[in-house]
């Protein structure tokens, strides 16, 4: 008989205290768009593509994000300059679709695709939602200041002849005899 | 058996604040449960979001008010008006204030629970008319709850009535001059405000229309004005509950003489309307079995034990 | 059989292989790089290493190189033993030292050895602090990229081009950590099977430049199996698509015929698909205002015009690189009577004794896999590294197994491929050419004979009469009667002896004459009491469905020149032409005096062209990746392509077309339901109906997938035009699907498009399929032969043969240039030559013209002017000519007669350009 005056009764008037209590708490909700919230560096809003540090695109068209994307809403295409740096021909990213999960971003190998965030990206017309290399690519680095991809990988693009990128000795002369 | 009508113009006003008061009761339920959630509920409408209500008003008005071609269309249409009709009809019997209110009935307890009984008719009829097995199961669950909590609802009153020795409402406030009888009758009390709960189906004893099962009950297939009425009903239910719990254990008007009789009223009504709210935002909703036990096998022993030590209370200071 | 016991589980397998073949064939997964099926263990790479105990009782084993230790009886080893994966990430650890972090910007990413065993050896982080050693990279040419910087030293490179495709120009250059695989100048790489070096290097070396200038990675491919149309040999492919253009072609396993290898034309010409030259859309003009301007039509437009025109007295010409669907629609539009044959006559009356003789018993036509086990072949007059080149890379295998002879007997396993090469040196199986010049095989021919197509009969005919004296000899002697002796010697000698021809010549005598040979070979052999008396004869195919055009000509219709009188006549009210050029086929002559009737002209092709230009109505006509069909290959073997994507616009598979009253045209027309009337009209054609069942067997399961499990991009790729996603593209007739829903058929080849199997992205996963290494896929499809081989067995012929007036002649053939379609591709067109003449010094000195000069052809009305290359290893007093695609090469067949023609400076210079990237062989043969 205690036990169900405890269950029935007591329990569920301590209930009620403890939420009544919550009317004296601070509320958390936050007053947008009256009051623009704080945005954590880290949050995973609005997918830019950045350049590197001697402002040149970052993207190398490797589709790695394409293919983490667990959406399939990226899509690219590669093409090279004339010396051979590589990068996308056109890049789009359907935002009608995407989840900011931000697996392109882990799965960039040269940081170009980054989540930002802004989140104030809706629109009156789907298709708006749709962007091209144009709307994405930024005039910055973004949150990854210094990488250059090229600056580490082994191949020659303009400004950067084999052997000059990171730990790279000098070509080889095939011809040449010494040991 | 006394028999007094008031006014018209003082019937129109009742029934006028009556149903603001319920209607603003949403938006007072809203922001309860966000203050109580740590959240601010609705503020955008008007200043502190009271416009929230005219805002609903116009929505569920202009909404495209449609009987299913499947339900049975006579039974569906009078189902939401009888619920309105039969609480605002208990409304008359309800003392606000000296000289306010509807009658003076001599049989206001009674009529009271009575207009409760027939209200159960509007949650089955319109589970019944929609044709619907998620309405179909609503309505048998609001069936079984309502007949089933109006009888300790009803043995819970008979002590106060005792103690008083009268059915008219405002005896029984007048004779709470000397103390309130929430003190002798708190078991009563308790009891009352238990089923108070499960006749208007709120939280916690919304099991009707319980939406993580049964969609939304027996309201499933309403939608515009005919799914309003059911939805300020509920309020109109809170209202009255609220009021006859003053009424019949808070001493109804009583209070000091620094503020007039019919405030006194109101603010211990708002007392209970925000008690009915914390246990929305507080209680978890019991199966529909632990309910049905709940009532038959606990409540109702315990309000018949209270009626029966009452009646020995009576006796023994009757024999004095 | 031999039981080995692997991680203490007990293998059966076969002691002639070696640890590391047999424990791929069993499925289990040990990393290696220098490896390779086809070319045997070399030990190069150190990275098969396991553990190997002497006997039960031994806990302490030795690490040794799978790939180097014979899989003896009773061996007990261990892949999974920690010194062993020890060794195994320390040696790619070692290996990926100076590897250049560029997998981002590398077309072999995805699909790469050296990141799938990198993976598996457990290798992630360069702990070596050292500077990474770089190399330039050379320009390889129009196929093949270079980044020499991503080399892991295998040595597969080379192993493949110089030992296995016998080319000259690949090296391993320089020492120890600078050794450099490359050229010894920047050029282009002249084998052609250069291409075959984007699947053997096992990283990002060498590889496919056409391809990375629209580049997709695999797993964004959407493929399907499917049949190269570069000629007869009938190599299967996987062809990829993206974004609505095809992206690469690359090799699908065949057991037997590619195996792992395709020529450079199967390989590089797909572009063709991808030609500014493609017919869009349909096009017509009323035929009496000839000379205006065509008007475009849609599809349905397109399709009612033809019902329209097609009315009345119809004739069809088929096609010969059409599928057997589309030549069968036509047929049945225009009635079996009315259907003609779109190859030359002389090429149809050739196809046709060529089917006689595949039916014939004890001439067997052997797969090019058999080809390579033969111990002694002849090469009749066909230039087949430029005709069907796969074949010609199986004959120059062929020639090893004289080695592998040595090495059995002294007891050297043949996936020792080092030491079998040492031990053989120089020596050769007998590889005999007989050839009007200089071939790319002579390298390896034990003897050659240089000689008109004349002199050729009548050294296959005096070779003949000396095996079997009831073969009746040639009219007149050979000249050199020790040569014949020898060859007769050798053919008689061999256990397995193979004739291999071909169709280039167009000549029907020189056809029979060899079928002859092969008799009177196989007289030779029951006689002698060889325990296999049948002879191997094989005739290489010029297009891809010859054969299947030649077998439906055989159950009625007429001949090319019979549709050309009969149009020239104006009998007929319209003609249907079906992917078909006639120019290429008649002498430019006969087809504008066909066309100068005004028949109404409706031509159903993929490419723009002189022919179809004339064209009334013009109907765009899928290619091979665009289309399921049914092709013949040289051996009578039919094969079933899929359709790789669904064309935009009105471009629709050629019998979708052609059936009537079908305004819709759309995939509810179906081309089994043409290929079962085919199988039961006609006993040759009834095999087909196993292909059809064999199919519609897996289709019941449930659908294959064509795209992979990786597929990316769905729902962005086609959102620039509309944001609301498109219903997949449906495929009701086909097992397999549009997209990537559906079974992915692991374990199961029958609808491999794309070899893929967990932790092996590359297409070394080939051996998860396969039964063992280097067997049969798994369940594989391998089509099925058409022809019963039971016809009669065939007497010797009589050769009949008038010999030319004139000069004699013959046509030259290049691998790139010569086929009509993989011609419009551009990286083939940056390989091929324009037309040109050939001849020996002797002759250009009685003509007084030098090398590079003009010459002047004049046939009977038809005269050309062309550029001359003279050469030293070519027959006397003869002339080759290549045609090109401009060239009309019927209107040159009668007598010929050249003069030298006075050249200026100009021209003098483009042609001294034009041939500075032809690649010749006048290289003489070895001794012996």
């Amino acid at each position: 008989m205690l036990r169900l005056i405890k269950d029935t009764l007591i329990s569920q008037v301590v209930t009620l205290w403890r939420v009544f209590v919550h009317a004296f708490a601070k509320t958390d909700t936050v007053e947008y768009p009256d009051v623009q919230p704080q945005m954590a560096a880290r949050w995973r809003g609005r997918i830019i593509l950045s350049r590197d540090p001697d402002g040149e695109e970052r993207c190398v068209a490797c589709n790695l994000c394409a293919v983490a994307c667990p959406v399939d809403c990226i899509a690219l295409q590669k093409t090279e300059d004339e010396e051979g740096r590589w990068y996308p021909e056109f890049f789009r990213i359907n935002f009608s679709r995407c989840i900011m999960c931000g697996f392109c971003e882990e799965a960039c190998p040269t940081n170009a695709i980054q989540l930002t965030p802004d989140f104030e990206m809706a629109e009156y017309v789907r298709q708006d939602m749709v962007w091209e290399k144009e709307d994405l690519l930024i005039n910055g680095t973004g949150k990854y200041h210094d990488y250059n991809f090229y600056r580490v990988a082994g191949k020659k693009i303009r400004g950067k002849d084999k052997g000059e990128a990171l730990n790279e000795a000098p070509p080889v002369n095939v011809r040449s005899l010494l040991p | 058996m006394r028999f007094e009508v008031g006014s018209a113009l003082s019937i129109g006003a009742i029934l006028f604040t009556v149903i603001i008061v319920a209607a603003m009761l949403i938006w007072v339920e809203r922001r309860l449960l966000g203050l109580w959630q740590e959240r601010l509920g609705p503020n955008r409408v008007g200043p502190f979001g009271l416009l929230q209500v005219v805002a609903d008003m116009i929505k569920i008005f202009t909404k495209e008010d449609w009987v299913p071609p499947f339900a049975d269309k006579f039974s569906f249409i009078l189902a939401p008006p009888i619920i309105m009709v039969v609480i605002l009809m208990s409304f008359s019997v309800i003392p606000f204030a000296p000289g306010v209110g509807v009658i003076d009935s001599d049989i206001g307890v009674l009529f009271v629970l009575a207009m409760a009984s027939l209200g159960a008719y509007s949650v089955m009829l319109g589970g019944l008319a929609s044709n619907n097995k998620y309405a179909l199961l609503g309505s048998l669950r609001a069936a079984a709850q309502m007949v089933s909590y109006e009888v300790f609802m009803g043995i819970s009153l008979l002590g106060v009535v005792a103690l008083t020795g009268s059915f008219n409402l405002r005896e029984i406030v007048l004779a709470q001059s000397d103390g309130w009888y929430v003190v002798p009758q708190f078991v009563g009390f308790v009891i009352f405000l238990i089923a108070g709960v499960a006749e208007s189906h709120r939280l916690p004893f919304d099991i009707p229309e319980a939406e993580q099962e049964i969609v939304a009950g027996y309201h499933t297939e309403y939608s515009g004005m005919k799914f309003g009425m059911f939805f300020v009903g509920e309020y109109l239910g809170v209202l009255l509950i609220s009021s006859l719990l003053v009424v019949l254990f808070c001493g109804g008007w009583l209070g000091p003489a620094f503020l007039p009789p019919i405030v006194w009223f109101a603010l211990k009504t708002a007392f209970f309307i925000a008690f009915f709210i914390l246990l929305r935002a507080a209680i978890p909703r019991p199966r529909y079995d632990q309910l049905m036990n709940y009532g038959w096998l606990f409540l109702l022993p315990l309000s018949l034990l209270n009626l029966l030590l009452t009646g020995a209370f009576i006796l023994w200071q009757g024999g004095m | 059989m031999a039981k080995i016991s692997v991680d203490g589980i007990e293998y059966e397998v076969n002691p002639a292989n070696n640890l590391l073949q047999e424990c791929l064939s069993q499925g289990l997964d040990l990393p290696y790089f220098c490896w390779h099926p086809c070319m045997g263990s070399v030990g190069a790479c150190r990275q098969c290493a396991v553990k190997q105990y002497r006997n039960a009782e031994d806990k302490t084993g030795t690490v040794v190189m799978a790939c180097m230790t014979p899989a003896s009886d009773g061996s007990i080893i261990s892949i999974n033993d920690k010194q062993a994966t020890d060794f195994r990430s320390h040696v790619i650890e070692s290996l990926m030292i100076s590897h250049p972090h560029d997998c981002p910007v590398c077309e072999e990413g995805g699909e790469c050895h050296l990141q799938d065993m990198t993976q598996m050896s457990g290798h992630n982080y360069r702990r070596y602090d050292f500077k990474k050693v770089t190399h330039r990279n050379q320009d390889l040419g129009p196929f093949i990229n270079h980044e020499m910087n991503r080399c892991i030293a295998c040595y597969r490179c080379v192993r493949f081009y110089d030992d296995y495709a016998g080319g000259t120009d690949l090296a391993a250059l320089g020492s120890h950590h600078h050794v450099y695989f490359g050229r010894h100048e920047e050029g282009t790489l002249e084998n052609e099977f250069s291409g075959n070096l984007v699947e053997v290097c096992p990283t990002g070396v060498f590889t496919d430049k056409t391809f990375s200038a629209h580049y997709t990675r695999k797993w964004d491919l959407q493929t399907a199996p499917s049949i190269c149309s570069g000629c007869g040999a009938g190599c299967n492919t996987t062809p990829g698509e993206r974004y609505g253009t095809l992206r690469r072609i690359v090799n699908r396993y065949h057991h037997d015929l590619n195996g792992y290898f395709l020529c450079d034309r199967g390989r590089f010409g797909y572009d063709a698909n991808n030609s500014r030259d493609r017919v869009g859309e349909a096009l017509y003009r009323h035929a009496h205002t000839d000379g205006e301007p065509r008007k475009a039509l849609s599809a349905i437009e397109g399709a009612r015009q033809l019902d329209a025109m097609a009315s009345g007295e119809l004739i069809g010409i088929g096609s010969p690189r059409a599928s057997l669907e589309s030549n069968m629609a036509l047929r049945q539009r225009v009635g079996p009577q009315n259907f003609f044959s779109g190859m030359g006559d002389a090429q149809l009356s050739c196809a046709t004794e060529v089917i006689s003789l595949l039916q014939e018993p004890g001439l067997n036509c052997p797969d090019i896999r058999s080809l390579e086990l033969s111990d002694c072949v002849l090469v009749v007059n066909e230039d087949i590294t430029n005709t069907s080149a796969r074949m010609a890379l199986a004959l120059r295998q062929a020639t090893r197994n004289a080695a592998s002879a040595m090495a059995q007997d002294a007891r050297i396993p043949l996936w020792q491929d080092a030491a079998v090469r040492e031990l053989a040196q120089h020596s050769r199986s007998p590889l005999i050419i007989l050839s009007p010049q200089g071939t790319r095989l002579d390298d390896v021919a034990s003897d050659t004979f240089l000689g008109t197509v004349e002199q050729q009969i009548v050294f296959v005919q005096s070779v003949a009469h000396a095996i079997d004296a009831n073969c009746p000899a040639p009219n007149c002697a050979p000249e050199n009667g020790a040569q014949v002796t020898s060859v007769a010697n050798a053919l008689c000698a061999a256990k397995r002896p193979s004739i291999v021809s071909g169709l280039s010549a167009e000549s029907l005598a020189l056809i029979k004459a060899t079928a002859n040979l092969a008799r009177a070979l196989r007289e030779y052999r029951h006689r002698h009491g060889a325990a296999n008396p049948s002879v191997d004869l094989c005739f290489a195919m010029p297009e891809v469905n010859t054969m299947g055009l030649a077998l439906l000509m055989k159950e009625g219709g007429g001949s090319l020149s019979s549709a050309l009188s009969i149009l020239r006549t104006g009998k007929a009210d319209a003609a249907i032409v079906l992917e078909n050029d006639l120019y290429r086929r008649a002498s430019a002559e006969a087809v504008d005096a066909a066309l100068a009737s005004k028949t109404p002209l409706i031509v159903i092709d993929h490419l723009h062209n002189a022919f179809n230009a004339k064209a009334h109505l013009l109907l765009p006509a899928a290619t091979m990746a665009e289309q399921g069909g049914t092709w013949v290959n040289y051996e009578a073997r039919a094969q079933h392509s899929y359709q790789v994507f669904q064309p935009e616009g009105s471009t629709r598979a050629a019998y979708e077309w052609l059936v009537p009253n079908n305004p819709v045209r759309g995939p509810s027309v179906h081309g089994d339901a043409l290929l079962q009337e085919l199988a039961g009209e006609s006993r040759s054609f009834a095999p087909l109906l196993e292909l059809l069942s064999s199919r519609s067997g897996i289709a019941a399961l449930m659908k294959s997938p064509r795209q992979s499990h990786r597929f990316s991009g769905r729902t962005a790729m086609h959102a620039n035009v509309h944001v609301h996603e498109t219903k997949q593209a449906q495929d009701p007739h086909s097992p397999l699907s549009f997209s990537m829903e559906g079974l992915l058929l692991q374990k199961d080849a029958s609808l491999m498009s794309a070899a893929w199997a967990p932790a092996w992205n590359s297409n070394q996963a080939i051996s998860k399929f396969q039964e063992e290494i280097n067997g049969e896929l798994k369940q594989g499809n391998k089509g099925v032969h058409l022809l019963a081989r039971d016809g009669e067995r065939g007497s010797y012929n009589k050769v009949e043969h008038a010999p030319e007036q004139g000069l004699a002649k013959y046509f030259i053939e290049h691998l790139f240039g010569s086929e009509e379609i993989s011609a419009a591709s551009p990286a083939i067109q940056a390989r091929a030559v324009p037309a040109y003449a050939c001849i020996g010094k002797g002759l250009a000195q009685s003509l007084g013209v030098h090398q590079h000069g003009l010459l002047r052809l004049c046939a009977d009305r038809y005269s050309v002017e062309l550029p001359v290359l003279i050469r030293d290893r070519i027959a006397d007093q003869c002339v080759g000519i290549y045609c090109g695609g401009e060239v009309n090469r019927a209107s040159l067949c009668g007598s010929v007669s050249i003069e030298a023609v006075a050249k200026d400076a100009n021209v003098l210079a483009s042609a001294r350009a034009m041939f500075s990237h032809l690649v010749i062989s006048d290289t003489l043969p070895r001794e012996g």
